[in-house]
């Protein structure tokens, strides 16, 4: 790619800024911390990170007013890629805490991983693919990711999942829909593997912006 | 299934990676950045900065430490040595680390492995034990006593029964270290590590001892450990973490093998 593409990484007080900033930028992207609307502008993509508790994430997205910019921006068509709790609260609701209501633009709730030998699922798991995705273009199938989680999406519609991991029960631990896509593995943690995951991420959003342009 | 770790720590002092004995004799070893990211190609599957700056002004340095290893190695990063409250472990998460380890300050303040699992989570709480054997009399069982302060002070406090009581705490994991076996290259602790083990939930990281890949594989079989530390083996190049991770994989022992990830 001749222009580097931009990607707003959003900061809404829970994550781990660094590594994922590091790691876009060790492919190639051009990032920026985005901590309000504002910062959207002039991106190609949006990645939402996230550790934590879903309710509180989404009070934080809300008290930053950064909720409907990322509900208009996945409705548009726009890329966007959820990571960890980000993937989750992509769904419409979360049981975490009693249940929260999250931002719906992928149909589905997030559960608790029943029937898992240990919680929080925390450590490198292997992840097998469901079809074939560009998003895993040059990775093994069964390679290892690294897990930090308790819950887990569960896809209404089952042609969004891209890949699957087993903790006790099978979960989705990739989906795509259009240019949306999310991850319950941290790529930023997962070496050489998640690194490609995060370029084939830049690849697709720089293919889009080529098709456009 | 979930992998079994190998990881390197790194003993940090005034922002270098040293190697001593017990302390003494530091040398210089290189940039902790540089050898995280070295490990990280290497298939480490996490690494462990412990930092052994013994003076106050350790804060700034270490947390320039974190956030240029956290930038360069992407693998998860666990940070040790000096915490001793919510904000300063904020101060170190923020910096990129993924996990805080307590020692000295979960054995004088318990409370504390309680206050930062609230805030940051179990998963981030990692509770260091070192431990050393007491004389066993006829006929009882062994027992270990939790040791701080780098294994100089002893304190009246039962190992297995202290693990017990860290998790209860809030702690999302125990890096055990035999004081007995550390730096003699004569194997784990075994029978420290399967006592524990047997005794808690969360993952025990086996650390103190080891050799060769062989111990490695022994730890985990034998001692149920989750994951492996190892620090002068790996520095001094006598195996790589890919011998290790073969003898595991031979033993039947999942693993992730780096090489077998990206074509």
């Amino acid at each position: 790619m001749s222009v580097a593409i931009r990607v707003a990484v959003l900061d809404y007080g829970a994550a781990n800024m660094v590594s994922i900033t590091k790691a876009l930028a060790a492919v190639g992207a051009d990032v920026v911390v985005a901590a309000e609307p504002s910062a959207m502008a002039n991106v190609d993509a949006i990645v939402v990170p996230g550790v934590g508790a879903a309710g509180s994430a989404m009070d934080h997205l809300r008290e930053r007013g950064l909720l409907e910019p990322i509900r208009d921006w996945i409705r548009n068509g726009l890329p966007c890629l959820g990571i960890c709790l980000g993937f989750q609260i992509l769904f419409a609701s979360s049981d975490e805490g009693g249940g929260v209501e999250t931002l719906g633009v992928l149909e589905g709730r997030t559960v608790a991983l029943q029937d898992a030998p240990t919680l929080p699922h925390i450590g490198w798991n292997s992840v097998e693919a469901a079809r074939p995705h560009p998003l895993f273009d040059g990775v093994v199938d069964g390679s290892y990711f690294y897990f930090v989680h308790s819950f887990a999406p569960e896809p209404a519609d089952e042609g969004v999942v891209v890949a699957r991991t087993t903790h006790g029960r099978t979960f989705a631990s990739a989906v795509a829909k259009g240019s949306l896509f999310g991850l319950q593995f941290h790529p930023e943690k997962s070496s050489e593997a998640g690194l490609r995951v995060l370029s084939n991420f830049v690849g697709l959003v720089a293919a889009r912006a080529a098709e456009a342009a | 299934m979930l992998a079994r770790r190998v990881i390197p720590c790194l003993d940090v002092d005034k922002g270098r990676v040293v190697k001593g004995t017990k302390f003494l004799n530091l040398t210089d070893e290189g940039d902790p950045a540089e050898l995280a990211e070295r490990y990280a190609h290497e298939g480490a599957d996490e690494i462990v900065l412990l930092d052994i700056t013994a003076a106050h002004e350790r804060r700034g340095t270490m947390l320039e430490v974190v956030r240029r290893t956290a930038s360069r190695a992407f693998v998860p990063l666990t940070v040790g040595g000096g915490v001793r409250s919510v904000e300063e472990m904020r101060d170190v998460l923020r910096a990129g680390a993924d996990k805080v380890s307590f020692n000295t300050a979960a054995v004088a303040e318990p409370p504390l492995l309680t206050a930062c699992a609230v805030r940051f989570g179990s998963q981030a709480v990692v509770c260091a034990i070192d431990a050393r054997r007491l004389p066993r009399a006829d006929g009882s069982e062994q027992r270990w006593e939790v040791v701080t302060h780098g294994g100089r002070r002893a304190t009246d406090l039962d190992a297995v029964e202290w693990a017990t009581r860290a998790v209860a705490l809030g702690a999302g994991e125990l890096l055990v270290t035999s004081m007995d076996r550390d730096g003699t290259r004569s194997g784990f602790d075994t029978e420290l590590l399967a006592a524990i083990a047997s005794r808690v939930r969360v993952p025990v990281i086996a650390s103190g001892g080891a050799a060769g890949p062989a111990d490695f594989v022994t730890a985990v079989r034998d001692g149920k450990a989750d994951a492996v530390l190892a620090a002068s083996i790996f520095h001094r190049r006598m195996f790589s973490i890919a011998d290790v991770k073969a003898a595991m994989a031979a033993a039947g022992l999942p693993v992730r093998h780096i090489e077998e990830q990206v074509t």
